[in-house]
């Protein structure tokens, strides 16, 4: 029963604190999920290739998966439930009266900070995870950065790819990134 | 009504790949088009609600329009509906994802999937950039975000809580009452 409190008094905290969609959960789940054992980073990594390329959103898929390997049915049960909590008590509430809530001082100011905040946080999720899968660097070890063809490669073909076909669904890109890995590690290399 | 409430989400649960905002044309073409429970002008609204309010875009459009539609009961089925089809996939994935990460040419594709998804994160960053207003405060704030945050040097609770505070005190001190938004 302990543990499933924790599973949704943890994944309820991060349901408060995530503005601006899925991404912006990751460094949470860092601090909280992989410090307390449950996923470690490279399988977080994994889960969000497999929650790209499956139905749902990520919050829901990655509650789901942790509560499941943690207690079971009922530890992905109790993870949903306290991942969905926070926008379903914050919307019921605001539902009634959205115009004088989206026009208050304190909502449009607390927003305002936020916004370029959640950004940041995003765009040091982006640099800390291709230090360390491209060049196997973090800052938790300070090794040395490691320059291999085989990841530095695919980051180009599949960055540019990106950038030149901008509306590219994100299933798109984990596919050719696996095939590019299956075929330089598993044929080439 | 709380069942076609329930199996409505359900099916947008289960048709969205890629996460929230993929969902936003489903929803329209049913909350919208097709069941007339929500306006045009509403729909705005609720992505205006769900960009301002924490949690999965997902799970406050569902609780809003459920709400709309049949009150408390109407967001208990709108959000179970849409939370279902996820739980039961994943459970699934779940269940067989140690046996297959065994597998050594899963390795190798995944080997390559972690690029992949820090370029994916890399875009999402670049992408909500762009839609930000281009302020000195704006600039601070990212970089705050994100030195505190790569290099670990508070909580993110914290961080967030500390960005929304700055961003109230601009608001009070800087910002004329008229002014919207």
């Amino acid at each position: 029963m302990l543990e499933l409190l924790d599973l949704l008094w943890t994944f309820f905290k991060i349901g408060l604190f995530t503005f601006g969609g899925g991404y912006a959960m990751i460094p949470l789940i860092t601090e909280s999920v992989v410090a307390k054992g449950w996923l470690e980073t490279s399988q977080l990594i994994d889960f969000i290739a497999i929650s790209e390329s499956t139905p749902g959103p990520f919050a829901i898929n990655i509650a789901t998966f942790v509560g499941f390997n943690q207690a079971g049915i009922l530890g992905s049960i109790f993870a949903t439930l306290g991942v969905v909590l926070p926008s379903f008590i914050i919307i019921v509430i605001v539902a009634k009266a959205f115009s004088k809530f989206a026009t208050n001082k304190f909502v449009l100011g607390f927003l305002r900070g936020v916004k370029p905040v959640v950004v940041g946080i995003i765009f040091s999720v982006a640099v800390s995870f291709i230090l360390q899968n491209v060049f196997s660097f973090s800052f938790k070890e300070l090794g040395d950065f490691i320059f291999k063809w085989s990841t530095i490669i695919i980051f180009i073909v599949v960055f540019a790819m990106t950038r030149i076909w901008k509306k590219i669904h994100p299933i798109f890109i984990v596919l050719v990134s696996g095939i590019m890995g299956l075929i330089i590690y598993g044929l080439i290399l | 009504m709380l069942f076609t409430l329930f199996w409505t989400f359900f099916k947008i649960g289960l048709f969205t790949f890629g996460g929230g905002y993929a969902m936003i044309p489903f929803i329209h073409r049913y909350a919208v088009e097709k069941y007339k429970w929500i306006t045009d002008e509403e729909f705005l609204n609720i992505i205006a609600i769900a960009e301002s309010t924490p949690g999965p875009i997902a799970i406050n459009s569902a609780t809003y329009i459920g709400h709309k539609v049949k009150g408390i009961k109407g967001s208990f089925f709108a959000t179970l509906g849409v939370v279902i089809p996820s739980m039961i996939i994943i459970t699934l994935i779940a269940m067989f994802f140690i046996q297959f990460k065994e597998n050594v040419y899963v390795e190798y594709a995944f080997k390559g999937i972690r690029i992949g998804v820090s370029i994916l994160i890399l875009n999402a960053a670049i992408r909500m950039y762009k839609k930000l207003d281009k302020t000195i405060l704006s600039f601070l704030l990212i970089l705050v975000g994100f030195a505190l945050i790569l290099f670990e040097i508070l909580p993110v609770i914290l961080v967030i809580v500390i960005g929304g505070a700055i961003g109230i005190i601009y608001q009070i001190t800087m910002v004329r009452g008229d002014e919207n938004a």
